[in-house]
């Protein structure tokens, strides 16, 4: 998109949102959009480590069948925690808060999100839950599981449930003001000229998964709230003994936590719009379809969370109706498959770090959307339901396919953020790395999964064994994997090269501005006069 | 570790063969598309690369028709998926009239099981080869699942009610059970066997194995004239209670003018919470027996209610005789 | 951008117009997210109420519903004076503001009190479940199940209440130190939705836990 404003005429050694202030306090106390993308991106890290570390755990201790590294109680508290940070810590605020909350109001032309005190707030919300996790973790942990099932949860389980329920239904907020405070944005705060229509489809992923946040998220907290009612006060509606219904829990647990599931893929796919178009140097295919699709997830996502109870004894009809929407919504993503895969067609491809994730993006998240398929087809589900074969699908679309993106949105954004580059070779190299390890580790799950091995045990048959080996030998590459970029990213903020306003010659008002950018992004508003993605205009900023 | 190395589970039921035929065209539909999609990838990625660095491509805004295939198609496949999957969960969950019973108590963390000849077995299940079986199961504490990979059958166990499923054995071997909802701790060793017996085998085992020679039906005979059911529940009229023979899967008249169908999970319900549900023209004077009945205790009166009909011969069951005293 | 800095206009709005739709926008967002928190609520109390009509009547003749018609009345009254408020901050009539926000809490602490009222008269007679509950009645079980929803449904209400109380709390302290002008008064407007929207939840409870038994 060029404007009429010559943007890339700062000089770049001026001051930018990273030199404006240097005390911790100014850090602390920011309402810098960017700044606040900053305090996302270390704690989320921290979380991933976190979350990584378990996984370590749980990996090493499956690598024979009997349960010899860590006792079935630890095990347990282990894929719990894992779950957890993972989920609520990690990845639902991963690409939404650190690069939702940078880019979006530069991508629409504005100066900061429409409430700059709720985003600092949202980020002291997440924190705090944050804390509490970790007073679990201190606690002794938990051992529900992620998914919190009474009445387990609520009467039977003798760890910490109460804090981490707290915890959750705490972190819940951040996400709700992040989402509320994108819907606003993207709404109001949009530059002149700048239609929905001309929006990145990144905007339009996020716009998406902003709806299924302010939507889902109170339901999930609620049911959550009421799991701590009944453990802690006793005052239960789940109970059985009461005459309560434990899979009500699953019903209102799954409303949220389906759509969630969309909330982790949405701005990945969002992610993937912005790496193929300019990385091919083309308007991404049928712009439409494209951003109608997340729309059409968003939606669709709220009306088949009842695809994960299809062995709960929920009757074989209401199943029929779950199965047949779930059907349905797989076709808005095979739609952007396909899009993605024709603005290919024609293009001018080159081969940079955040365009081979896009590559593998493309890869696994059709694996892990057509074994979603197999899981949302009845007769088939009730053999792999609650099986490694659902392990392996929703690592699929959540390592394969949000962490891919994930990462391909911080090594393209990298340089805007930091205004440095990272250094190239590396960077490939560990994206080669991270998609053989990752195959390597959840494609036997697949296939141990089909042979019935449920998951969360902590022993396992015999027979089973091979399939860990290979899961855990995958884990050990992709952990190594995982690490090449926290060196060299860490190093490039020294020794990189500096990156100008626009490295990749990209197309978005985000490559007009400096990098980094300055504390309100933009001198003065932009007037946007052309689509996106538009390369056969001149691009501004160019290096040549 | 390596000796018994398998990529597909044994195909032991009637189900599992039809399980595998679905899983093959999914297979097949799969690969199709995954195939597509990195040829595509791979053939423009190649085909189309950077070759100068001023390049622009000639820019392409898209095309209806091809927007409508790529939606259509796999709109009509996964119509197919649908339909297909759910003719097999239809088939999976609706139990043949003739199938015989076995009853299954999840606790943590062990599968109680009792056949109705009243042999008693944990963690263990013996079923006959080639018989419908249909398991009634109900848990005493959290949600379990019942999981045997070989029959591609799974079903929940959920505390407060009960859930059925049923398989045909096809094959005689010996199958894994798996808890397959976490269900605390012990989740990973509350698993168990499936022995499938050829059906003289299996009568072999039902008397080898028996601890005492009754049914479940005359054990639960004998606890409802212990707990005193047959106080109130005669079949005389003026009778304090209803007349339960034969009145197991029939429809019975609530107080509110309701018609119920007086299954498995309704007798549970009148016994543990007996006013929710009264039968029209008797008072809501029952007291409960939660507490003082164990989910096992209550699977036995069912199957005694149940054995209770018009046509048993009256001298097979003791209680029943004192209860037919037209 | 004229209105850069003036300190009415925040610095990411071009306008004060500009910055009025958003933060209206803002509001009505959060709004939605509190009807899907109550409506999960309202959907398993619906769940139940269908499976235990019985048990649902009977917890429901153990209330008090005039004690309940009361307190309807007394928050449609504190509505009233919540609007009130509004109305004299786009005057920017500042003793008016005042008067009718303090008069908000007031009504709204009656409210409360009354509640207090009902809920020691259930730990009196020993509705209050998981501590020790017991009514006498063959649906015992199922009752308290209903009461559960009571006091989640009612408790949850209240806690907005409370919350309401120390921001409207807050408006007097702004409005006591001259902050509102017709150009600016946001927060009051708001704060007026916030109110309207837990009275309204109220007018949903009130039929729901007190009348159904009475049909």
């Amino acid at each position: 998109m060029s404007t009429t404003v010559e943007a890339s005429h700062h000089s770049g050694t001026g001051e930018n949102y990273l030199t404006a202030g240097y005390g911790l306090k100014s850090w602390l106390m920011t309402t810098d959009h960017k700044r606040i993308a900053i305090l996302y991106l270390l704690s989320i890290s921290l979380f991933f480590v976190i979350g990584g570390l378990f996984a370590v755990l749980i990996r090493i201790e499956l690598l024979t069948p009997a349960g010899d590294l860590v006792s079935a109680d630890s095990y347990n508290k282990l894929f719990t925690l894992h779950g957890l940070v993972m989920i609520f810590f990690f990845l639902v605020p991963s690409i939404p808060a650190v690069f939702g909350n940078f880019l979006i109001p530069i991508m629409i032309g504005a100066r900061d999100l429409a409430f700059p005190k709720v985003n600092l707030a949202s980020w002291y919300v997440f924190t705090i839950g944050g804390l509490f996790t970790f007073a679990v973790v201190l606690a002794g942990g938990v051992d529900t599981g992620w998914t919190f099932y009474t009445p387990y949860s609520s009467t039977y389980s003798k760890t910490a449930v109460g804090l981490t329920a707290i915890g959750v239904f705490i972190t819940g907020f951040s996400s709700i003001l992040t989402g509320l405070n994108f819907v606003v944005t993207i709404h109001k705060m949009r530059a002149p000229g700048l239609t929905w229509f001309r929006l990145p489809l990144f905007i339009w992923a996020h716009y998406a998964t902003s709806l299924i946040m302010l939507l889902g998220t109170p339901v999930v907290a609620i049911s959550i709230l009421l799991v701590f009612l009944e453990r802690v006060f006793g005052i239960g509606i789940f109970d059985p003994a009461l005459g309560g219904d434990p899979v009500l829990f699953q019903h209102l647990f799954w409303f949220y936590s389906h759509p969630a599931v969309y909330i982790m893929i949405l701005p990945s796919m969002g992610v993937m719009s912005e790496l193929i178009a300019c990385f091919c140097r083309k308007r991404i295919f049928g712009y439409s379809f494209v951003a109608f699709s997340s729309l059409a997830i968003a939606v669709l996502g709220f009306l088949v969370w009842g695809h994960h109870m299809f062995t709960s004894s929920q009757s074989i009809y209401a199943g029929m109706v779950f199965s047949i929407l779930t059907m349905m919504v797989a076709i808005p993503s095979a739609v952007k498959v396909f899009n993605w895969a024709a603005t290919m067609y024609g293009g001018s491809i080159s081969y940079e770090t955040p365009m081979m994730y896009a590559f593998g993006f493309l890869g696994l998240f059709t694996i892990g959307g057509l074994t979603g398929l197999f899981l949302g087809a009845l007769g088939l589900d009730v053999h792999v339901h609650d099986t490694y074969f659902v392990v392996a699908h929703f690592h699929y679309i959540m390592v394969g396919g949000a962490i891919m993106g994930y990462l391909g949105a911080l090594h393209f954004w990298w340089p805007k953020m930091f205004g440095r580059l990272y250094p190239e070779a590396w960077a490939k190299l560990s994206s080669i790395v991270i998609f053989i390890g990752f195959n390597l580790t959840f494609f036997p799950q697949f296939l141990v999964g089909y042979l019935g091995m449920p998951r969360r045990y902590h022993v396992y048959p015999d027979e089973f064994q091979i399939f860990h080996v290979l899961s855990t030998a995958g884990a050990s590459i992709l952990a190594i994997g995982y690490a090449f970029p926290v060196v060299y990213l860490i190093w490039s903020l020294v020794r990189g090269e500096k990156a100008g306003p626009n490295p990749w010659n990209a197309k978005g008002l985000e490559w007009t501005v400096p990098s980094p950018p300055t504390t309100f992004n933009f001198d003065e508003t932009p007037v946007v006069t052309e689509e996106a993605y538009d390369y056969s205009r001149p691009v501004e900023g160019k290096v040549v | 570790m390596f000796s018994n190395f398998q990529i597909f589970p044994e195909v032991a039921s009637s189900m599992a063969s039809k399980v595998d035929a679905f899983y093959f065209f999914m297979i097949g539909v799969s690969l199709f598309f995954f195939t597509l999609v990195v040829l595509l990838v791979t053939v423009f990625a190649i085909k189309f690369r950077r070759k100068s660095e001023d390049e622009t491509p000639k820019p392409i805004l898209g095309s209806l028709k091809l927007e409508l295939i790529w939606t259509i198609i796999p709109f009509i496949l996964s119509m197919v998926m649908f339909a297909w999957g759910a003719v097999l969960y239809f088939d999976m969950y609706t139990p043949p009239a003739d199938a015989m019973n076995i009853y299954v108590v999840g606790k943590q963390w062990m599968w109680k099981i009792q056949h109705p000849e009243g042999n008693r077995e944990i963690n263990e299940l013996h079923v006959p080869l080639g018989t419908p079986v249909k398991l009634i199961m109900t848990s005493e504490d959290v949600i379990h699942s019942f999981f045997v990979p070989a029959f591609r059958m799974k079903m929940d166990v959920v505390p407060g009610r009960y859930t059925t499923a049923w398989f045909e054995a096809t094959k005689t071997g010996e199958y894994h059970l798996f808890c397959a909802e976490y269900c605390g701790t012990e989740h990973s060793e509350m698993i168990g066997t499936v022995y499938v017996m050829e059906p003289g085998d299996y009568q072999d085992w039902l008397e080898r194995s028996a601890v005492a020679s009754k049914s479940m039906a005359e054990e639960g005979a004998e606890l409802y004239s212990q707990l005193g059911c047959n106080t109130c529940h005669e079949q005389e009229t003026g009778a304090r209670g209803p007349s339960l023979v034969g009145i197991h899967d029939r429809q019975v008249q609530l107080m509110t003018g309701e018609l119920v169908k007086a299954d498995d999970s309704y007798l549970r319900e009148s016994i543990l919470s007996p006013v929710s549900k009264v039968v029209a023209g008797f008072a809501p004077i029952m007291p409960t027996y939660k507490g003082q009945v164990s989910e096992e205790d209550v699977l036995k009166l069912i199957a005694y209610i149940q054995s209770l009909s018009y046509e048993t011969a009256p001298s097979d069951i003791e209680a029943t005789e004192s209860e037919r005293t037209e | 951008m004229s209105n850069f800095h003036d300190g009415v206009v925040a610095h990411q709005f071009d306008d004060a117009e500009q910055q009025k739709e958003t933060v209206n926008l803002g509001m009505w967002s959060f709004l939605i997210t509190e009807v899907m928190m109550f409506g999960a609520l309202f959907a398993a109390y619906g769940f139940y109420r269908f499976k235990y009509p019985q048990a649902w009547i009977e917890g429901s003749n153990y209330l008090d519903y005039l004690l309940g018609a009361f307190n309807t009345a007394v928050l449609i009254c504190s509505s009233l004076t919540m609007a009130m408020a509004v109305h004299a901050a786009q005057h920017a009539k500042r003793k008016q503001i005042i008067v009718f926000l303090i008069l908000t809490i007031i009504l709204g602490g009656v409210f409360i009190g009354v509640k207090v009222v009902e809920y020691a008269d259930k730990f009196e007679h020993h509705l209050v479940p998981g501590h020790n509950f017991s009514v006498d009645s063959p649906f015992a079980n199922q009752v308290e199940l209903f009461y559960s929803f009571y006091f989640i449904m009612t408790g949850l209400h209240a806690l907005h209440m409370l919350i309401g109380f120390g921001i409207i709390a807050t408006l007097v302290v702004m409005a006591y130190r001259n902050r509102f002008s017709e150009a600016y008064y946001a927060p009051v407007e708001m704060t007026g939705l916030y109110w309207h929207f837990v009275d309204i939840v109220w007018i949903f409870l009130f039929p729901f836990l007190y009348l159904i038994g009475r049909g």
